[in-house]
This record gives C-alpha cells, sequence and structure tokens, in this order.
C-alpha cells in the first residue's frame, strides 16, 4: 500500500470516534447556539413581562431558523480598504478557537471527544483563549476607527479577566489535584462534596470572570449597540456576523462547561457519595414528568388548535425523555444479560441529565444578570478586574493553599475539611471587604486633571 | 522513524530563519519577532533531547525560556513604544541618534 | 508512518509560517504567521509527548506573547513604515553569512547521521498509557529540582513588568 493512504488508514483507524463525535458537534452545535439566543429572547420577555417572539412557528420555535436564513442571504460586504486575508480569517478564527476548547470538555461520563488528555481544563480553557485573536484581528481589519477601538477595549478586557479566572480555576484545582476533566469530577465524588462549598470565593471569581471573558452583560461594552456602533463586529454583516456570534454563544457553553466541570459537580447528582439519598436518582425522570404534565395542563390553554396539538406533541417529547431517564434507574430489575449489554449505554444518560442541567443553570444566571445589571463602564470595569478580582484570586490561592495543607496535617477527609477551608473563604471575604473599602476611599479623592488617554484602563 | 535528526533539522531551519530576519529587517518589531522565532527553535531542540532521554528536564528549561521570552517582549515592546512616542519612527536604520 | 506525516505536516507549517513572518511588509501579517509557525511547533510538541509544554505555548506564547505583539503594532502607526523599503542595506552579505552558517551546522548533522555504528538516535515509541503523566512529572521537577530557578523566574518577571509599565508610561 503506498504510504500516504496506509498513514490515513493507520489515522482513521484510531480516531474514527473522536473525528465523528466531532463533526457531529460541529455540525449541530450552529442549531443549538440559535435555540440558545431564542431561550435567551424568551426569558429576557418573560423578565421585561412580555412574551417574546411568538410569530414564526408554534411559540416562536422556528424564529432561528428564519434568523439563520436571513443572515445566510445578506449581503457580504466587505470595506473597501479592509484587509481581505484578514477580514476573512478574523471570524474563522473566533469559532475555530471555541468550537476546538469544546473537544475537551466530557458531558457526562461517556461523551467526550478528546479523550483523557492528561491536560484536560487547561486544554479547555487555553485554546478559548485563543479567540482574543478573532477579536484583534477582526477589528483591525475593518479598518474604522470604531471597530479598532471597540477590539483593542474588548481584547484588554478578555485578557485583564483572563488571569483572574486562571488564578480562580487554581484554587479549585488545588482541591482536584489533577488537570484531567474526568479526575476532576471522581476527586468531587471522593471528596462527598462540590469544590463550590469547599471554594465559594473562586467559584464567585470565576463567576464574575467568565462574564468579562465571555463579553456578556454587564460587562459587554466593546459591544453594545449603543457603544462605538457594535465595537470590533461593526463592518462584518450576514454570516461572518453570525460566525462571531457563534464564538460568543459557544465560549458561553464553553465557560458554563468548565464552572460545571470544576465547581459543580461535573455529572454528579447533588450528594453523589451518600448512598441513603440514593432516591435521588428518581429525581431526572420525575422532573421531565413533571415538565409534561405542566404541558399538558396548559394544553385547554392554548388560543388555536394547531397550537394544542403541538403542547401535547411537547408534552409526549417530555414523556419519552423521562422513560428514557428511567430506564437506568430500573435496570436491576431487568434480565442480567440485557443490564450488562445496556450498561455502557446508560453510564452517560443521567450523568449527561444533570450535567446539562447545571450547565444551563449557569447560563440562565449569564441571562438573568444581563437582563438586570447596567453596564460598566470601560474605566470601571478594568479597575474591578485588576484592582479586585485579581488580588482577591491571589489572595484566594494563598489561603485554599494553607486551608488544605492544614487539612493535611490534621488528616480532615471528607466533610471535615469544611472546618479547614471555611476560616479561608472567610478570611477571604474580608480581604475582599477590605480591598472594596480601599478603592471607595480612592475614589472620593479629587483627581487630578489628567489627559485623557484613548486606551485607558 | 522519526530519528533525533530530524527535530535537529527542523530547529535548525527555525534558527536560521530567525537570525536572517534579525540581521535583514529594518521594521525592529519584525526583529523581535525573529528572536521570538530562535527562542522557539532552541525549545524544539531541548524537547526532543527531552524525549530521547526520557528525562524532564528539557522540558522545564523549555518552561523557563518560554517564560524569559514573555519577559523579554514585554520589556522589548515597551523600549519600541517608548522610542516611537520620541521619534515617530521603528526603522532600525533611523534609530541613529548615539551617531555622531 | 502516521508520526512521519504528523511531523511533517507541522513543521512544514512551523518553516513555511517562519519564512512568511520574516518576508511579510505588513507587520499584522507578520505576526499573523509568526502564531502559525508558533502553533505548529505546540504541535510538534504535542507530538513529542511533552503535552504540559504544548498547552503552556498555547497560552503564554500565543495567547500572551503574540496578543502583546498585536497590540503594540496596532498602536503604533505603521502606515509611514509600509511604504519603506523592508531590507537593510547589508540584506546580501547577512544572506550568506546567515547560509553558511547553516551550511555547517547542516554538514555536522549530515555527517553524523551517516556515520557507521553510531548515527542519530532513534526516538523510541513507548506506549502512551505507560509514559508518566507529563504534567505530574513537570510539575514534581519543578518544584523539587529546580526551584530555585522557579523562584528567580519569578523575580525576573516581576522585574520585567515593572520595567515595561515604567517604559510605555506617559510622561505627565
Amino acid at each position: 500500500m503506498q504510504p500516504a493512504s496506509q498513514a490515513t488508514l493507520e489515522f482513521l483507524k484510531l480516531y474514527w470516534a473522536p473525528l465523528l463525535c466531532g463533526l457531529a458537534v460541529v455540525a449541530v452545535l450552529p442549531l443549538i447556539a440559535g435555540y440558545v439566543v431564542l431561550v435567551e429572547r424568551k426569558i429576557m420577555a418573560d423578565m421585561q413581562a412580555r412574551l417574546g417572539p411568538m410569530r414564526v412557528g408554534p411559540h416562536g420555535l422556528l424564529q432561528p431558523i428564519a434568523d439563520a436564513v436571513k443572515l445566510l442571504i445578506k449581503e457580504d460586504v466587505i470595506p473597501d480598504s479592509a484587509d481581505k486575508l484578514v477580514f476573512w480569517l478574523a471570524p474563522v478564527l473566533s469559532v475555530g478557537a471555541a468550537l476546538l476548547s469544546l473537544a475537551g470538555l466530557a458531558i457526562g461520563p461517556a461523551f467526550q471527544i478528546a479523550q483523557d488528555i492528561n491536560i484536560g481544563i487547561l486544554f479547555v480553557v487555553g485554546i478559548s483563549a485563543m479567540g482574543i485573536f478573532g477579536i484583534v484581528l477582526g477589528g483591525w481589519a475593518s479598518n474604522s476607527h470604531y471597530s479598532l477601538m471597540g477590539a483593542l477595549r474588548s481584547s484588554a478586557q478578555l485578557v485583564s479577566y483572563e488571569t483572574a479566572a486562571g488564578m480562580a480555576l487554581v484554587s479549585g484545582l488545588l482541591f482536584a489535584g489533577t488537570l484531567n476533566i474526568k479526575s476532576i469530577v471522581e476527586a468531587q465524588r471522593e471528596q462527598g462534596m462540590w469544590f463550590v462549598i469547599l471554594a465559594p470565593v473562586a467559584f464567585f471569581t470565576y463567576l464574575v470572570a467568565s462574564i468579562a471573558e465571555t463579553n456578556r452583560a454587564p460587562f459587554d461594552l466593546p459591544e453594545a449597540e449603543s457603544e462605538l456602533v457594535a465595537g470590533y463586529m461593526t463592518e462584518f454583516s450576514g454570516f461572518r456576523w453570525s460566525l462571531y456570534f457563534l464564538a460568543e454563544y459557544t465560549n458561553m457553553i464553553v465557560v458554563a462547561s468548565v464552572a460545571t466541570t470544576l465547581f459543580l459537580g461535573g455529572w454528579l447528582r447533588p450528594f453523589a457519595s451518600v448512598r441513603w439519598l440514593d432516591f435521588l436518582d428518581f429525581v431526572p425522570p420525575l422532573l421531565m414528568i413533571a415538565v409534561g404534565a405542566y404541558c399538558v395542563l396548559r394544553v385547554p390553554k392554548q388560543p388555536s388548535r394547531m397550537q394544542q396539538w403541538f403542547m401535547l406533541a411537547v408534552a409526549g417529547l417530555c414523556i419519552a425523555l423521562a422513560l428514557v431517564l428511567a430506564m437506568p434507574v430500573i435496570a436491576p430489575v431487568l434480565k442480567a444479560s440485557l443490564r450488562e449489554a445496556a450498561k455502557p449505554f446508560f453510564a452517560g444518560i443521567h450523568g449527561g441529565f444533570w450535567f446539562l442541567l447545571k450547565v444551563s443553570a449557569y447560563i440562565y444566571l449569564f441571562m438573568w444578570l444581563r437582563f438586570t445589571l447596567p453596564r460598566y463602564r470601560f474605566d470601571q470595569l478594568m479597575r474591578l478586574g485588576w484592582h479586585f478580582l485579581i488580588p482577591l484570586s491571589i489572595i484566594n490561592v494563598l489561603l485554599v493553599g494553607v486551608a488544605m495543607i492544614a487539612g493535611a496535617y490534621f488528616h480532615l477527609h471528607g466533610w471535615w475539611l469544611l472546618l479547614a477551608t471555611t476560616p479561608a473563604a472567610l478570611v477571604a471575604l474580608v480581604a475582599a471587604l477590605l480591598i472594596l473599602a480601599a478603592e471607595k476611599q480612592s475614589e472620593t479623592r479629587p483627581d487630578r486633571a489628567v489627559p485623557s488617554d484613548f486606551y485607558a484602563g | 522513524m522519526l530519528t533525533i535528526g530530524h527535530y535537529l533539522f527542523l530547529s535548525l531551519a527555525l534558527f536560521i530563519i530567525g537570525v536572517i530576519g534579525v540581521i535583514t529587517r529594518r521594521n525592529v518589531i519584525v526583529v523581535l519577532m525573529s528572536i521570538e522565532l530562535i527562542l522557539n527553535a532552541v525549545n524544539i531542540n531541548l524537547v526532543a533531547f527531552s524525549r530521547l532521554y526520557g528525562d524532564v528536564a528539557g522540558q522545564v528549561f523549555a518552561l523557563f525560556i518560554i517564560a524569559d521570552a514573555a519577559a523579554e517582549a514585554a520589556v522589548g515592546l515597551g523600549i519600541i513604544i517608548a522610542f516611537f512616542r520620541n521619534r515617530e519612527t521603528v526603522l532600525a536604520d533611523e534609530m541613529d541618534l548615539l551617531k555622531w | 508512518m502516521l508520526d512521519k506525516v504528523i511531523f511533517y505536516f507541522f513543521a512544514g507549517i512551523a518553516v513555511g509560517g517562519a519564512v512568511l513572518t520574516v518576508t511579510r511588509r505588513n507587520a499584522v501579517h507578520s505576526a499573523i504567521f509568526l502564531i502559525t509557525s508558533l502553533l505548529a511547533t505546540a504541535g510538534i510538541f504535542l507530538q513529542l509527548r511533552a503535552e504540559f509544554l504544548f498547552i503552556v505555548q498555547i497560552i503564554l506564547y500565543v495567547g500572551g506573547i503574540m496578543v502583546l505583539f498585536v497590540f503594540v503594532i496596532m498602536l503604533v502607526n505603521l502606515d509611514v513604515a509600509v511604504r519603506q523599503i523592508q531590507f537593510a542595506r547589508q540584506k546580501w552579505v547577512a544572506l550568506v553569512i546567515a547560509l553558511a552558517l547553516a551550511a555547517q551546522v547542516g554538514l555536522m548533522l549530515w555527517s553524523s547521521a551517516k556515520m557507521p555504528g553510531q548515527g542519530l538516535p532513534v526516538l523510541t515509541a513507548a506506549p502512551a498509557n505507560q509514559l508518566p503523566l507529563n504534567s505530574e512529572e513537570v510539575a514534581k521537577s519543578l518544584f523539587d529540582s529546580y526551584l530555585l530557578p522557579f523562584e528567580i523566574a519569578s523575580v525576573l518577571l516581576l522585574v520585567a513588568m515593572i520595567g515595561a509599565v515604567v517604559m510605555a508610561k506617559k510622561r505627565t
């Protein structure tokens, strides 16, 4: 056989499963991101006492498809003096970095595209940090003042909060003792509690830093509609803009997954290592049955016949999902041979459900904050990052290290480790309040006349 | 069979291209980028030998070189910015304040 | 066979990116090609089973140093510099000297490959799950044998940070 084809065959034999999963994810993700946008609009509407998109399809469910078609058939406008190569490359870099970092994540114990990477969580964080180039080069390639300033501001914000996010992750990783994603979740199962209870300050820091990392409100000055036109995305229209959009929502999913894996117990159910709480395994199917029952109850209230049938279909889907989720828990009563054959299939279902539930809760928190808090000004944003979050996260790493040494010295395991980590968290909280008080004091002093620096912060 | 020679030749190629960049280009920012290429070539060399002898010291050394490259790039770019503010040029030939 | 293909793939991108870095007129294009060259080098590290160094290269070199480079290129107005002559007057002499150096070292490597009995060693392909975990090995080494260089490196970074801030500060 020729060497080239032999090499290809060898490659395919080793890596056919990850390739297939990766292709599937890349194909399906734009659709999922579109529906996350729809969910966001519905939640925004709910918080603003209105209904949101209702026209296109039942309850607006075909809105993402309509939006996608609109974006695809729009004219591709390239500014005359733009740098063509870099203009084409920038959205590709953003999307590529975001999609590649998805490969390292484990959705449940059975689904991970890049299996068993030694540097798991660092891989995800590092590759998603490469998306900064998409923003900077996009702003530069547009050859327009607003774009360039928006790009520089956005990338300065991203770089600043990356340090704080990294330090927060380090605090959590001190408990995990490994960078491998599956081992981190296993460490939380062994510890008996999620790391958010052991390192709450780290979780809070990561929450704030991840909102800034994904350019979401209240840190969305670089891309807000009323500021700098649209920042670095100004000159990108149609499909290129949708690539940036896809990158942003994929980044949101990645950041939520990292927080879930490290702090919220990954795919473990609450109290995963407590045997007498095993009845909690019934929660997923019961939850889906409850949702299905709610849909059935709302059927008579629908205005038209078609919408009533649609609600019934949704209820049926929920009941089907509940049956799928119920299978692993009623498996012990099945025939032994059937159980053995279906074991790998069952391993991932509940894990996937809990993981997606936690990721959705985290993203709901993002959306909630977006529609509640006003936007930060750019210098306030940079001050928050450098003067508050970075010192807090470094102090937290120090305190968590001390807590861990104390825990090892006194042989504290499981829930007893809280005796060591709670004082550490309290000291970090006091430190945070002290830093905030110092900031408040420095704000009330009158400023000297300083010439304005556009890239300040 | 991949020998150590493959990696050494790659390292040599990157090193020479970096050296050509440093001694040929006028734009000091490109000169700094070529210096990064040189450091990169040395890293490949170190990591290849670390793999050959199974000793992780090569990788640790490469890690320190990356940290050092970051420090040097930061200071070098700071110098370029300071010089640009005064003289409005980034071309090495025109940075001749000390010429008599 | 497969590792040869992967090696030549990454090596080709690294060398091609390096050549393009050194020859482009526009500094931002040079930066983009340097980024591709550094990413290809990260791939070479990954092939050499140096996983921690692979991700450190991407986070620090590409995600840190190159972002700094791109920032500075955008802050410094290069419209004038783009239209100037890009290569210094000594370019031909410099090229000859550099190629002489390349020929010298290349000849040395080539002849050591051809030496009977010794030759250049072959990288043994150990199965991946029998190797020690890379991050743990590097960490053990950093905090055990190389603790002093580690501390000196942090002092170096502190000094560089202060120096860069002082250099780039505006004189009010």
